[in-house]
């Protein structure tokens, strides 16, 4: 699968590890309980960490392990739901975090320009033949009025 | 008013562009009706009985010359010849082809206006008073704010997707003319205890299903911390209001379900964090109040002599000028509303002709600038006497002098059944009723000052619950009844109304007001206004004689 990261197509190199899965070799995410529930195990983990986040999240709670996290995904249950643009902010914006955030779920091609400038700086498509339509409307605006992250 | 610059004028072509590419994406089947249904919305297109209905921004309120014939325009070339002004100072249209809103919207930027978040969960329109800067009884012109919060909360990334709609309204006379204390964040100007002048902030006040007064959050905001508090209470409400119901989706469900004092004090907390990161600089609020300057006003103009003649022998004029303007801080100056409830149309309704007539008269008469009222109404803010006369001649030929303004026939009406499909009533055939008992202009004017309010359902676009006499259109097995209030207010004694008792037939709803007026007119203590006469004795003598037969 292909993702956009930095405005470049990139090849996903991550496994998702869902809940009741052991955890595998390489770069891997897991949820947030499981991040809290199994954190010294994963902190010996040999590959890269990331945490998927969703809409009711606190992200306070991440806030001491940011170090150790390569990768948080926000995972959008419906376009609908703008707590993700909020997280966005408060990891780039109030926590510092450097690494990579990125979209997942059912978010849509018109929403990745506001998320951008919120600091998310990666999206998964729904369907790869999104990839185009989420790098052309990354660049909906050249202009805006209030700061943010970007 | 505000004009454009390069940043306001790109950043409106983009949108425009990007609509154009989110409507070809959607009709060539690339996005689902579910995915574009936030998008449109965001552009002010709704779906609706007979047709999309879009809603273009009428910032504050304030339009100029070029921006009403381009509506007029509009309305000739892609509508059915007229447009509908409403509560919000926004304008709609109600037959445009989806194919055709990119276009439309490409023909509002080209004068400087769109229908950015105009619907949607997200934040809206800021409204203030229609008076604004020409009041006499103003701390402050809330303008220059406006447009400071028009720009923040236009595209504001993070707050695109929120709970539910938000509303913004700010007021800066003594005499509250904008309902700030039944928006979701009413913004208040003051002076402190030193003369500075900042804000007092009002929090989850809302109409609607739950009417509910707003409740000070923070009695003196200073002035450059506006935007940075706004963004705390928008990105606690965001984080923590509900999305699981969108009947409790409103900050003031979440005011009231937290509590104000903890609500207060998450909204404290987080804006510590933000505060000195973001303040609005002196030098940003002096230029934009550069756009809000006076107009070249006259020093002489109450020198007029003709004036005094005019009123003293034309009696219908003097009746005009008696309720169709308003006092103006300048001398010689009036304020003039131009009435959108003529008996035989729509309230708030306009034809293109109409809207072309009107902007040549604003530009002979008021430096061509214009108003929308938030009881749907224009209006005029600087008329010389000695040419309310002429203006008042060519404005009767009009069909917009209707002496009525604050009368019983000057009703704030959702377009219902006709046009919505959320509405369960036919809330204009009512009004027209109801104008058609009160066609004695003498009555009406003896009735004096008195504000009905009726919706065509429970979402209360009209503002019912805040009528001094509210009228509530309700499904009854498929059958409207409508539901009277009385005793609200959106003014400084804001109050929801009560019920008079049970919902009355479609039939009985214009018997029951003329009934309730004639209360009034027997129960009166000298020149006392309805609405002090309902809040002295109650709806007791009321209810009585409306429900005596049954």
């Amino acid at each position: 699968m292909k993702i956009i990261k930095d405005n470049h197509i990139v090849d996903n190199g991550w496994h998702y590890i869902a809940e009741h899965d052991p955890l595998s070799t390489g770069d891997i995410t897991v949820s947030l309980a499981r991040w809290e529930s199994e954190k010294a195990q994963l902190l010996n983990h040999t590959g890269k960490l990331g945490v998927r986040l969703v809409p009711g999240d606190a992200v306070a709670a991440l806030a001491q392990d940011l170090n150790s996290i390569q990768l948080i995904e926000l995972d959008f249950p419906d376009l609908a739901d703008g707590r993700l643009f909020s997280l966005a902010w408060l990891l780039r914006g109030r926590y510092g975090y450097q690494g990579e955030i990125r979209a997942t779920g059912r978010y849509v091609a018109e929403q990745v320009y506001y998320l951008s400038r919120v600091g998310v700086n990666a999206f998964a498509p729904q369907k790869q033949e999104d990839l185009p339509a989420i790098q052309a409307c990354l660049s909906d605006f050249s202009v805006s009025y209030q700061p943010s992250i970007n | 008013m505000y004009r454009y610059n390069e940043i306001d004028q790109r950043l409106v072509d983009e949108r425009v562009a990007q609509f154009r590419k989110q409507t070809e994406r959607f009709l060539k089947g690339e996005l689902s009706e579910d995915e574009f249904r936030p998008l449109r919305l965001r552009n002010g297109l709704y779906v609706q009985i007979h047709a999309p209905m879009l809603r273009v921004a009428g910032p504050y309120g304030l339009l100029n010359s070029k921006q009403i014939r381009k509506l007029a325009h509009i309305a000739r070339k892609y509508d059915k010849n007229y447009c509908h002004f409403t509560t919000r100072q926004n304008i709609q249209y109600n037959w445009p082809k989806l194919e055709e809103v990119p276009d439309i919207l490409e023909e509002l930027a080209s004068v400087q206006m769109h229908a950015i978040q105009t619907s949607g969960n997200c934040m809206r329109n800021t409204t203030s008073d229609h008076l604004a800067g020409v009041c006499v009884d103003e701390i402050e012109d809330p303008r220059p704010y406006c447009e400071i919060i028009r720009q923040w909360t236009t595209l504001h990334p993070e707050f695109d997707y929120l709970p539910r709609k938000f509303k913004i309204a700010v007021s800066g006379s003594q005499r509250d003319r904008a309902a700030t204390q039944f928006h979701d964040i009413g913004l208040h100007l003051v002076k402190n205890e030193t003369g500075e002048v900042g804000f007092r902030v009002l929090i989850g006040g809302g109409l609607g299903r739950t009417p509910v007064i707003g409740q000070v959050i923070k009695p003196y905001l200073e002035q450059q911390h506006l935007l940075s508090y706004l963004e705390a209470i928008l990105r606690i409400y965001n984080l923590f209001g509900r999305r699981d119901n969108k009947y409790k989706a409103r900050i003031k469900i979440l005011v009231r379900e937290t509590g104000l004092e903890k609500f207060n004090a998450m909204v404290e907390a987080e804006w510590q964090l933000i505060k000195d990161g973001m303040e609005l600089s002196a030098e940003r609020v002096a230029a934009v109040k550069t756009h809000f300057t006076p107009p070249p006003y006259e020093a002489d103009a109450d020198q007029n002599i003709s004036f005094a003649e005019q009123l003293a022998n034309n009696k219908a004029f003097a009746t005009w000028y008696k309720y169709n303007t308003a006092r103006h801080k300048m001398p010689g100056y009036q304020a003039v509303y131009l009435s959108l409830k003529a008996p035989d149309t729509p309230p708030g309704d306009m034809t293109d002709q109409q809207l072309d007539a009107v902007a040549d008269l604003a530009d002979q008469y008021s430096f061509g600038e214009i108003r929308v009222t938030h009881r749907q109404n224009l209006v005029f803010s600087d008329v010389k006497q000695g040419d309310l006369f002429a203006l008042w001649q060519q404005l009767d030929g009009l069909k917009l002098a209707t002496p009525n303004i604050g009368t019983a026939t000057d009703m704030i009406c959702c377009p219902g059944l006709d046009f919505c499909s959320l509405a369960n009533a036919g809330s204009i055939g009512i009004a027209k009723e109801i104008n058609a008992a009160l066609d004695d202009m003498d009555y009406l004017h003896d009735i004096g000052e008195l504000k009905i309010n009726m919706s065509g359902c429970m979402n209360g676009c009209a503002h019912q619950s805040v009528g001094h006499i509210g009228i509530l259109g309700v499904d009854k097995k498929g059958v409207e009844w409508y539901q009277i209030t009385l005793g609200g207010s959106s003014e400084n004694e804001a109050a929801i109304g009560e019920r008079l008792g049970p919902a009355v037939a479609k039939h009985e709803v214009t018997n029951t007001i003329t009934t309730i007026l004639d209360v009034y007119v027997k129960q009166r203590l000298d020149d006392e206004p309805f609405l002090d006469m309902v809040n002295r004795v109650g709806i007791a003598p009321f209810k009585e004689r409306v429900y005596e037969n049954n």
